[in-house]
């Protein structure tokens, strides 16, 4: 494929780089299997411990890690990658910058991902939640990103456009800010080659260490996908974006309050009063613009509501947006302080995880590769009806797994604070509670069994599209067949 | 398609500035995104590591190299993926668990461990709570101690030892970082060891557990007597109840 010098909408789509665009979307269906089957593990591990095997190398706390770290910056940056690529090349009306820092971002970043793999088995890990990875490798992502960010910000200052659409505002506010969130939170003195100790201690070091955490959830699972539904969505309901002015506030708003939000995580700890108020107020601001972005979301199907009978990609974005609404309302909810103290430590907070994960992040990121796969390979859709099986066998597993881990949060929150008449605790014995929640457990290891089992029929038709008969209609934008 | 927006009346001017000042330019769009994250994050970290923000305490010391070496298998294990050592100030949890956690007697805790969550029971006050012998069984088989108990066993800490280069290289670098370590403490690692261990090993001998004392659950024992214990001490001085 050459570089072409042409300008305007009538690019062809040759002068746009489709290679890189595949490779991380395969390298996401890979990943994703791969997150979501340690995922099912460590869940049956909580309802049947002999499943940590009796060895150093699965254990709960040496897999755990492995799964939050392979599903978000393995799974969830692997579709931003693909998204991003495919869209901004299309929205600028230009081929990547350089395509040889696409490699190297593709390559290093998939090493990384290996290198977390090999590590977190071995108990070499930080134990900073979703800050694990040890020095030499934040290192590495350091690289990495920066070569991100270069190609990026590249491609934008060669854009063939002039104005830059709002997917791309999301997609620059994740360039940037993971980039400061990652220095500022790894910055460590190393001890060994593998192990270091952070220039922070205490309560310093778990403010900035959940400034980042939070963050991650914001800039990481939250700017970019919402730069994928500003793509994609008006893309598969061939509709425009509802509002624009609604795209400014929800952007500028999302970004600047977002950030605030990390002491939520530290409510009734050692952390100053101010901050930890601090925290709460934010978080709920937070409410209104997420919903703001949900809105120009979903309004953005008015006049195409009747596709979601049959399109299966409208499906799964529609309910992944709708799972972005209903997690950024519980969020903010569970970050006023009296919820807090019965929400923090259970459960629950797994179930609100997992809503915004599964929900919104899977959800969405399923809808992106059956709406690109076929297009990228210009190839029909191996299994429509498929893709809807899976569709609601994500949907019921994701119901199973909140609606097991509220049960069971509230449960054991209830339990540990109950005080009797006599004024001694209700349920002295940690251990009793524990056994209390093994059904919900079963439950959830059901639920997130269905979604996985979701995941494997997305891999296998995906790859059978992909793996089929050239397309008869040579339009590489030919909706996708619909059941 | 996708890049074109309804521009409704209303959204004219609002459209018009942002098109012309931040679309149209990218440096001044990513030069106050980057502004618009900034704030928050300066606006509650920095005051951190000022005297207002952290406060210290006197009466709380270093980890121990024995105990260090404690920490750093917890830290390697993800202990904290279910155990917080964070208790609340709540009633429930100080019935439950002792003194609520102040932030002084985190002052050293590099990482942080305070968890997020609780599979398993709080463990900021666990120090001088259960013998030596008791963790020594509940690491080789928790069910042994703990009836039911879900938690994985860790029969590894028991054959496999520590290491005093490698508990040297990190009060090292935990020095380097701010903890005052004493040149005489550096150097004095592996007597420390010994020592501590030595002890540690003793008494577990009278309760009939023979043990090596640089074994790495010698060290996890270490750390996790060490919990809680000089700030439930330093509480006491204080005269505070809870």
């Amino acid at each position: 494929m050459e570089k072409s010098a042409s300008a305007g909408a009538g690019v062809p789509v040759a002068v746009y780089d489709d290679d890189i665009v595949k490779k991380f979307a395969i390298a996401t269906m890979i990943w994703g299997a791969v997150g979501m089957l340690v995922g099912v593990i460590i869940a049956l591990q909580l309802a049947w411990w002999p499943a940590n095997l009796g060895l150093p190398w699965t254990t709960f706390g040496r897999l755990r890690p492995l799964h939050t770290n392979a599903v978000i910056f393995a799974f969830g940056g692997n579709i931003c990658f693909t998204g991003i690529y495919y869209s901004m090349q299309r929205l600028l009306k230009t081929r990547m910058w350089n395509d040889t820092l696409s490699k190297i971002h593709f390559w290093g970043w998939q090493a990384i991902i290996v290198s977390a793999a090999l590590t977190f088995p071995l108990g070499i890990t930080q134990s900073r939640e979703y800050a694990e990875l040890v020095w030499p490798i934040d290192i590495a992502i350091t690289l990495i990103w920066v070569v991100f960010a270069i190609n990026f910000f590249g491609t934008i200052a060669i854009r063939k456009v002039k104005h830059i659409y709002v997917a791309i505002w999301f997609y620059m506010s994740f360039v940037i800010t993971i980039a400061v969130l990652h220095i500022v939170n790894n910055l460590a003195m190393p001890a060994t080659f593998l192990r270091s100790y952070p220039l922070y201690s205490g309560m310093t070091d778990a403010l900035v260490q959940w400034w980042y955490g939070h963050n991650a959830v914001g800039f990481f699972l939250t700017t970019p996908f919402l730069g994928l539904m500003y793509y994609f969505l008006p893309k598969a309901a061939e509709r425009p974006i509802y509002s624009y002015r609604l795209s400014i506030i929800h952007f500028w708003g999302l970004i600047f309050l977002y950030i605030w939000a990390g002491p939520h995580h530290l409510l009734y700890s050692g952390l100053p009063d101010w901050a930890q108020t601090l925290g709460m107020v934010f978080s709920i601001m937070l409410l209104a613009p997420s919903w703001g972005g949900m809105l120009n979301g979903l309004l953005t199907l008015k006049g195409a509501w009747h596709r979601l009978r049959t399109d299966p990609v409208l499906k799964f974005m529609v309910v992944g947006v709708s799972f972005y609404g209903m997690s950024t309302f519980e969020g903010p909810m569970m970050s006023i302080r009296a919820v807090n103290g019965l929400a923090h430590f259970t459960n629950w907070v797994v179930g609100h995880v997992h809503s915004g994960a599964l929900g919104w992040n899977g959800m969405i990121s399923f809808a992106v590769l059956y709406w690109l796969v076929p297009r990228l390979w210009n190839k029909p859709l191996a299994l429509p009806r498929m893709a809807t099986q899976h569709f609601w066998l994500a949907t019921i597993g994701i119901v199973l797994y909140t609606v097991s881990m509220w049960a069971a949060g509230l449960m054991e929150g209830l339990q540990w604070r109950a005080v009797g008449a006599s004024g001694q605790l209700a349920n002295p014995i940690f251990i009793d509670i524990v056994h209390r929640l093994e059904p919900f457990y079963w439950l959830r290891l059901l639920g997130g069994s269905l979604y996985f089992a979701g995941a494997l029929m997305a891999v296998y038709n995906l790859f059978k599209t992909i793996r089929g008969p050239e397309s008869v209609s040579t339009d590489a934008a030919a909706p996708v067949p619909v059941t | 398609m996708a890049d074109e927006t309804k521009n409704h009346g209303s959204e004219k001017k609002y459209g018009q500035f942002h098109r012309r000042v931040f679309e149209a330019n990218i440096l001044n769009f990513a030069v106050w995104a980057t502004i618009a994250i900034l704030i928050g994050g300066i606006v509650e970290i920095v005051p951190m590591f000022t005297p207002a923000g952290t406060e210290i305490s006197p009466d709380v010391k270093p980890y121990t190299a024995l105990e260090v070496a404690g920490r750093d298998i917890y830290v390697s294990e993800g202990c904290y993926l279910c155990h917080s050592q964070w208790v609340r100030p709540m009633r429930a949890e100080i019935l439950r668990y002792g003194p609520w956690s102040r932030a002084w007697e985190y002052q050293y805790d590099r990482p942080f461990q305070l968890g997020s969550r609780r599979i398993g029971p709080d463990l900021h006050r666990v120090g001088n709570k259960y013998p030596d012998a008791w963790h020594y069984e509940h690491m080789r088989d928790p069910r042994s101690t703990t009836p039911g108990s879900v938690m994985p066993a860790y029969p590894w800490l028991h054959s496999s030892r520590i290491d005093p280069g490698d508990v040297r290289a990190s009060l090292v670098a935990l020095r380097k970082t701010g903890t005052p370590y004493s040149e005489s403490d550096i150097a004095g690692v592996e007597e420390s060891l010994a020592a501590q261990g030595g002890a540690i090993a003793e008494r577990l001998r009278q309760s009939g557990i023979e043990s090596d004392p640089d074994r790495a659950i010698i060290a996890m024992i270490a750390y996790l007597q060490r919990l809680g214990v000089d700030g439930r001490a330093a509480l006491q001085k204080q005269g505070v109840e809870y």
